[in-house]
Parts: C-alpha cells; structure tokens; sequence
C-alpha cells in the first residue's frame, strides 16, 4: 500500500516541520525583540544563536519539576499536555500544497487529512485550547492561576463569536467548509483579501486575543497576575504551554494565508506550468513545490507580524478588550455579513 | 476620542513603522569579551604605587592621601627605613602596609591630586575587577605596588599624565 506510506509520510513530516517552526519561533521571538529594540539578541550558541532552541530545551528539561503540594496533580499534569495536543492537532487539515502527480500513482495531496468540514474542525479544536490553560489555571491552587485562567476563557469565547462570524462571509463566498477547496478557489492572484478586507482584519484582530498575544495576552499578564495561568508551572511544563502558544501562532498564521491570502497560490502559476517544462507531469509538480515555499514565505511573514505586534502595542486594559469584543468587532462582522450578502446578490443580478 | 482614534488602527499602524524603522537600525550593543568600549585618556581606574627611576618606591607614608579620601578607603602604615634598604625605598619613612578598600573607593582621584612624592596613581586602563569575597577586594602592596620587572614602566602602565 504505497499510498498509505506516503500519506503517512505527509503526516509525519508536517508535525515534524510544526515543532521545528514553534521551536525556532522561540529564536525568532527573541532575535526579533532585540532587532526592534536596538539590540543584537541571542548569538552566543552556536552560529548567529542557532542553537539557542536547543539550549533552552535542556535548560527546561533539567529544571526542577514542581507540583503544588494542594493542587489536583492529575489535573495539573493534564493541563498542559492538553494545550499542546489540541495545537498539534490543528495543522492536519491545512493544505500546504496542491497535489503532486507521479506516473502510476494516485494524486499525492500535501495535506495530512483532507475533510469537507476543515474549517469547523479548527475552530473546534482550537476552541478546546482553552481547556489546557483553563485546567492548569485551576489545578494549580493559586488565586493569580485561577484569575488568569477565568481570563482566558471568557477572552476567547468572546473572540471566538467574531471570529467566526467573521469566517462566515467567506463561507458564504465560497460555499464550501473545506480549505482546500477555499485554497483552489482562490486560484492564481484572485485572493480574498480582496473581496473581505474587512472580515480579515476582524480575523486578524481575533487570532491574536485566541493565541493569547500582545496586545491581548491578559492571561498571563504579569504586571497584574504574576504569570497567570502559568504561574505554578516550571520546566517542560511550563516549556509545553510556552511551545503550545508558538504552535497556535504557526496554525494561525496558516489558516490567514489559507483563508485569506490564496494559500499556496501565487500570481502567474498558470503561466509558469504551461511554459516551464513540456512534460506536464514535471510542470505540475514543480508548481506544486513553488506554491508550497510561497505558502510558507505567506506563514513567516504572518509569524513575524504576530511579533513585530508584541513588541509595539501595549497590553490592552480587560474592559477595553471586552468593549472591543463585544461592542466593536461583532457588529462590524455582523456589518459584513450584511455587505457580502448584499454583494453576492448583486452580482446575481448583474450577471457576474 | 474622535471617531479615528476609536478605530486604533492608524495609531496601530503608526507604531508599527516606528519599530519597523529601529529594526534596520545600526545596534547600540558592544559584544563586550571581544570588543570593549573605549575608554577615555581621563578615565580613572585601579591605582598603582609608582617606584623611581632606579625601582625604589616613592611613597613616604606621609598619609595625605588618606587625609584627602572622601571615602576613607585608604589606610596605611609608616615604617622607617633601616641601613641597607636604600635601594628598595627612596625617603626615610616608607609605607609597611598600604591598603585601598575597592569597595570604599569612588575613584575621585583626590588621592592623586594630594601625593606630593608622585606615588599614587589612578590608570587609565585597568578597573577593579568584580571577585566573590569581600576582602578580596582590600588591595595591599602587593596587588597596588608597579611590579620591579615592569623597569622604568611609563611605557608599559599608561598613567593619567
């Protein structure tokens, strides 16, 4: 059954290239900060602090391990074993390339699993993400964990709303829950941003209060609660919500450029697949490939924003985050919905 | 707030291109083992006891410049020169023990100003370096007195003058 190693293969390789993205975002994080901030940043380990990640890690690893003598130890172990699975398991239905074709084979899909309902399967896993941090939070017997915890959840169910709704008036676009299908929809330079600059950045806005971003990273805020649902938490532990976040960003990020920004689509690839090789087979696939780099060139540049942001713009005050939650974002979404109807509808009428 | 001010994003925006701008900025960082600020002619670091042209050591123990510390970080003994010594101390009365505490000391230099033998100076080029213990950092003769292997040393310690 070579289809099913190969599948297997995919699957394989994409957690593999998840952790190795969260691992060097950690690097990147710091490098970035220091750039922004005038200074130079981690280049002591190894070339230019490559080997940064890895020192971290066995830092964290030999650190002591710490349980709260009146915690929940069962929970408490749960919680972030919990955040990270629910970030590992979001990267399987991204489509990180159209298909590769080889003689004799079925289409190969660089895509771990492929399902009509991708959408709902991330939002629904990303949602149960707040189960990690709300567990630890409450496992660790700690007021400062608790608040943090409390935080977390009620920002992120709030976001969730608009977000979703957000998400909506694409669905209504494109009329399919799949990724890949919204990816080959959104095929050559006919991306959405253009048709939903504003339900992107309502997406935008909402992905950075989900990952628990500045400027909405009130749940570990440390000015106010130490370090929030966290606090307890020491060595790998710690290291496992820490490594969840730089997941939940990679996913993020992913999901944008899928969503919004065409996938592994670029301007000029019909172009390039009829003229660059006569034999179509090679054309495709080479396309394949360069579609796949400029999805990821698409990712990195959205992992980067995600931290420029950090280092610019102060943490938002609760109410501020909730009014902009509750009383800006989900009207403007519901605003959206409206317009991408009216839209659609009108273009029936014209014959578009 | 006016109606743009609401919307955060202009000053989101605007904040955004100001850190952009420091992101290709020259770094303000000295990679400090390997590279070392410059530090000026003035610049008054760890004392030394100079010694003469012919290695005897100037000091005379007269005690102004314990006199003159703000910081009272100098102590000293006198001693009087005994027959034969003649080549290890130039005046009759020579300091026995001369201690500098580093951790008293503000490095004002007034020690420097006070001597009248020209004994006591600050360099320019060597600080105190940190040590873990607290006596390490009462510096005796031995630590503060130019080595005699240093010869005629102008050249090799840079004084202040």
């Amino acid at each position: 059954m070579p289809i099913l190693a190969i599948q297997a293969l995919i699957i394989v390789t994409i957690f593999g290239i998840t952790l190795l993205i969260a691992t060097y975002s950690t690097y990147a994080e710091r490098k970035v900060a220091a750039f922004l901030q005038d200074r130079i940043g981690p280049n002591r380990a190894g070339p230019f602090g490559l080997a940064q990640p890895l020192a971290d890690a066995v830092k964290m690893f030999f650190k002591e391990e710490f349980i709260p003598a009146k915690s929940n130890k069962w929970l408490f172990i749960a919680g972030p074993s919990l955040a990270m699975l629910t970030a590992c398991m979001s990267s399987a239905v991204i489509p990180f390339g159209n298909t590769l074709r080889f003689d004799g084979l079925p289409e190969i899909r660089l895509q771990a699993i492929e399902v009509n309902i991708g959408m709902l399967y991330i939002f629904g896993v990303v949602s149960l993400g707040v189960y990690g941090v709300m567990i630890g939070g409450w496992a660790s017997n700690n007021k400062f964990s608790l608040l943090g915890a409390v935080r977390a959840a009620s920002q992120n169910i709030s976001y969730e709303l608009a977000m979703g709704l957000s998400i909506i008036a694409i669905l209504m676009m494109t009329g399919t829950l799949s990724l890949r299908e919204i990816s080959l929809q959104q095929h050559g330079f006919n991306w959405n941003i253009w048709y939903q600059p504003l339900g992107f950045i309502i997406f935008l806005v909402c992905a950075f209060a989900e990952t628990n971003r500045t400027p909405f990273d009130l749940p570990e805020c440390e000015t106010e609660l130490i370090g929030g649902y966290h606090t307890e938490y020491s060595s790998m532990k710690l290291g496992l919500y820490l490594f969840a976040e730089y997941i939940n960003i990679f996913v993020a990020s992913a999901v944008m450029s899928t969503l919004y920004f065409g996938g592994f689509n670029f301007p000029g690839m019909d172009w390039l697949e009829a003229h660059i090789s006569s034999d179509p087979l090679l054309a495709h696939n080479i396309v394949t490939i360069l579609g796949t780099v400029v999805l990821f060139g698409k990712i990195f540049f959205f992992i980067f924003f995600f931290m420029w942001v950090r280092w610019t713009l102060p943490r938002f005050r609760y109410d501020q985050l909730m009014n902009l939650g509750w009383k800006i974002l989900i009207p403007l979404a519901i605003l959206n919905i409206v317009l991408t109807g009216g839209g659609i509808l009108l273009g029936e009428k014209l014959g578009w | 707030m006016t109606m743009a001010e609401k919307m955060y994003l202009p000053a989101v925006f605007q904040g955004l291109s100001i850190t952009m701008r420091h992101f290709f900025k020259k770094k303000a960082t000295i990679q400090y083992p390997e590279q070392q600020r410059p530090i000026g002619k003035e610049f008054r670091g760890l004392h030394v006891l100079r010694r003469d042209e012919q290695n005897r050591e100037r000091c005379t123990a007269c005690g102004l410049c314990a006199v003159a510390c703000p910081a009272e970080a100098i102590t000293m003994v006198a001693g009087e020169r005994k027959k034969g010594e003649e080549n290890l101390y130039r005046e009759e009365k020579y300091a026995v023990t001369y201690e500098i505490n580093m951790l008293r000391c503000i490095f004002c230099g007034l020690c420097e100003e006070a001597c009248p033998k020209e004994a006591v100076f600050l360099q320019n080029n060597k600080m105190a370096p940190p040590r873990y213990e607290r006596d390490e950092f009462i510096y005796g003769k031995d630590r503060l007195l130019e080595p005699l292997d240093a010869g005629n040393s102008k050249e090799n310690i840079k004084y202040r003058y």
